[in-house]
């Protein structure tokens, strides 16, 4: 992709413990386009917020990165200090956390937190900088965004501070956003409100997105491709089309099948036995092995990055084969622009 | 917000009716303070004339209901000892109480709450461990040997304070104040150290553990993710969220001060209301110590008032629940 605006080789996050170095993210790899929208997936564990908080810098001890790249627009900004870093937070590189009840500071005014972020990266005054946050609440389909700047953030239900939260993360047009399960806290119905508005954001501003969740539906509806992360490592990629349709990683696989939606009414839901394994103790080689179906005699070593068609990945000594048949939908909805 | 207050004002009413109440017969179970006032030689005649005259042979409800229509009166009796109004006597002493509380507070404040949240953003440095080492000397070391000591350094050996009394003071709106001169401040600044000692100690800790919370909060985060800097981080964000109980403690700490800076007052010598409250006591004069229980009492309950007003100014969910 020659439009990629953020790349991401080899991170590695570590938390150093009494119980030693803990690989929160072993060697992830990935990259986003302009106004595309990358789904990292993974359960609990698995690597995929500490991801997001690496490529902010926001890692805090006893945590650190410690070593890979993270690219923006072709610059390595891991090695950014202090200010410089400061710099690229919130203009080039916003944030969406997963909870919208803790993000906005309860005793301050949207309008006053709003302000601070404009002015955070932009010389201007007052009067100005709550122009520019007006329109951001307007942008992201808040009505009567004036009276919204003078409430607090109690006054408002928790799609509308959601909705905030995006709105400041946009206000200085950034490369990329990393959502951090936005909308896990959320009504299905209101989470449909924000994936489309997210949709339509990407499209309209070319702003990046990676959206870091669990949930297999909300991707298969909204991302144009998938990272699935298993124990801090990236196991399979690929376009979100073609990974739903035919997972090549037997974790995906697991994942995919264990998803509601798609599962025959009445019989028994299938799951991925076994639990994730603590990151202090991890079994040798492959760390699915032991919850794998497929495991054989190979997998007690590290296992090969496999790459097939469409520049998809699995990190699997025996990916499964591809099928051929009609791609399947998780939900009846998408929020993908027609590419 | 009218309803909120007047409830407010209720309560405030109640507490201190219940209070004179107590303190009526309290001081009452002392026994009678003819036996203290009078030469014990003195006649049978004269002590009688002596019982009639202020009233002690009523019944006890009878002589609260005197005292309690009196007071609504704005008279709260006459001293035994120094034979003037008792309201006169403590209002002449109030302004060195004052003056000296405040200035107390405000050393524990503009070092405790710059400490505290330097304390609470790096709390595993070794000057956050040095602050927080010196925080509990501050509430653990007794407060009468801190004052003896700062006379013996300060006043004795170094010579650049004296070592008590109040100094010159100048009339400002009927107030003898000593704040108002550099000598005065001279005299202020041992015993306010002193008092503020124990309040600075419980400030920085009280500022450290909310800024601790605070700081690991998702809007920290958050806000840090926007690219505030750190000091926008903290003066934006920490403070106000931890100025709560901050605002209480200081609220208390200043009632309490002006009630009971009595170990320090005596220490450096300083004719405020502490000490005569002291004086009072071991005299029984009997007046003086119902009128000065009472005024603390009402004192207490104006600040937790104006306490409570702040609240709501500080977080706007307290606001919509004393609306509702």
């Amino acid at each position: 992709m020659s439009d990629t605006v953020l790349r991401i080789n080899n991170l590695q996050t570590q938390f150093q413990t009494r119980a030693g170095v803990l690989k929160a993210v072993d060697g992830v790899s990935f990259e986003v386009g302009r106004g595309r929208i990358l789904g990292l997936v993974g359960e609990s564990g698995s690597g995929k917020s500490v991801t997001g908080y690496s490529i902010l810098g926001l890692i805090e001890p006893p945590g650190k990165i410690a070593g890979g790249e993270v690219l923006l627009n072709g610059k390595d900004i891991t090695r950014l200090k202090g200010d410089a870093m400061r710099q690229v937070r919130g203009a080039q590189i916003a944030m969406v956390f997963q909870d919208p009840m803790m993000t906005l500071n309860p005793v301050l005014k949207i309008g006053t937190q709003m302000i601070a972020a404009v002015r955070a990266h932009a010389r201007v005054s007052r009067k100005a900088a709550r122009a520019k946050a007006r329109d951001a609440l307007a942008k992201v389909g808040i009505p009567s965004p004036d009276e919204r700047l003078e409430a607090y953030p109690h006054q408002l239900s928790g799609g509308m501070r959601q909705r905030v939260a995006i709105a400041i993360a946009l206000l200085h047009s950034p490369a990329v956003i990393i959502a951090d399960e936005p909308t896990t806290a959320l009504d299905v119905s209101i989470q449909g409100q924000i994936l489309a508005e997210v949709r339509r954001l990407a499209d309209e501003t070319g702003t990046a997105f990676v959206w870091v969740t669990h949930d297999l539906a909300v991707v298969s509806s909204l991302a144009d491709d998938i990272c699935v992360m298993y124990a801090g490592r990236v196991v399979e990629s690929g376009p979100a089309d073609a990974v739903i349709a035919s997972p090549r990683h037997p974790y995906t696989a697991g994942l995919l099948a264990s998803v509601p939606a798609e599962h025959e009414p009445g019989t028994k839901l299938p799951q991925v036995p076994g639990s994730t394994p603590s990151l202090a103790n991890l079994p040798q080689g492959c760390a699915f092995a032991p919850r794998c179906a497929k495991a054989g005699p190979a997998c007690t070593t590290t296992p090969p990055v496999q790459h097939f068609e469409d520049g998809r990945t699995a990190l699997c000594h025996y990916p499964i084969e591809p099928i051929s048949c009609q791609p399947l939908s998780l939900t009846s909805t998408t929020y993908r622009s027609a590419s | 917000m009218i309803g909120f207050l007047i409830q407010r004002v209720l309560q405030a009413l109640m507490v201190v009716i219940a209070m004179s109440i107590i303190v009526f017969l309290g001081v009452y179970a002392i026994g009678n303070p003819i036996d203290v006032m009078i030469d014990p030689a003195s006649d049978q005649a004269l002590r009688e004339a002596l019982i009639q005259r202020y009233g002690f042979d009523r019944p006890l409800f009878e002589q609260y209901f005197i005292f309690m229509n009196n007071m609504l009166h704005g008279d709260l009796g006459e001293s035994f000892i120094y034979r003037l109004p008792v309201l006169n006597l403590i209002l002449s002493r109030l302004p060195a109480t004052l003056e000296l509380a405040l200035t107390a507070m405000l050393i524990a404040t503009c070092l405790g709450i710059p400490l505290g949240l330097w304390a609470g953003y790096k709390p595993d440095s070794l000057s956050a461990k040095a602050i927080m080492g010196f925080s509990v000397l501050g509430f653990s070391v007794p407060s009468f040997w801190v004052g003896l000591l700062l006379i013996m350094v300060f006043a004795v050996e170094l010579g650049w304070f004296p070592s008590g009394g109040r100094g010159p003071t100048t009339d400002v709106l009927g107030m003898n104040l000593s704040i108002t001169s550099l000598e005065g401040w001279s005299h202020i600044l041992l015993p306010a150290l002193n008092l503020a000692l124990f309040k600075l100690g419980l400030l920085i800790r009280l500022t450290r553990a909310g800024t601790v919370e605070v700081m690991s909060s998702d809007y920290v985060r958050f806000a840090r993710a926007q690219g505030l800097s750190e000091s926008k981080v903290v003066g934006l964000h920490v403070l106000k969220n931890i100025s709560i109980p901050i605002v209480t403690v200081f609220g208390l700490e200043l009632g309490s001060t002006l009630a009971f800076a009595v170990v320090t007052e005596t220490v450096f010598n300083w004719p405020g209301m502490g000490k005569l409250i002291i004086d009072s006591i071991t005299v029984l004069d009997r007046p003086v110590m119902v009128a000065y229980l009472i005024l603390v009492v009402f004192l207490f309950v104006m600040i937790n008032l104006v306490v409570d007003l702040i609240y709501g100014q500080l977080d706007p969910r307290i606001r919509v629940k004393a609306a509702s």
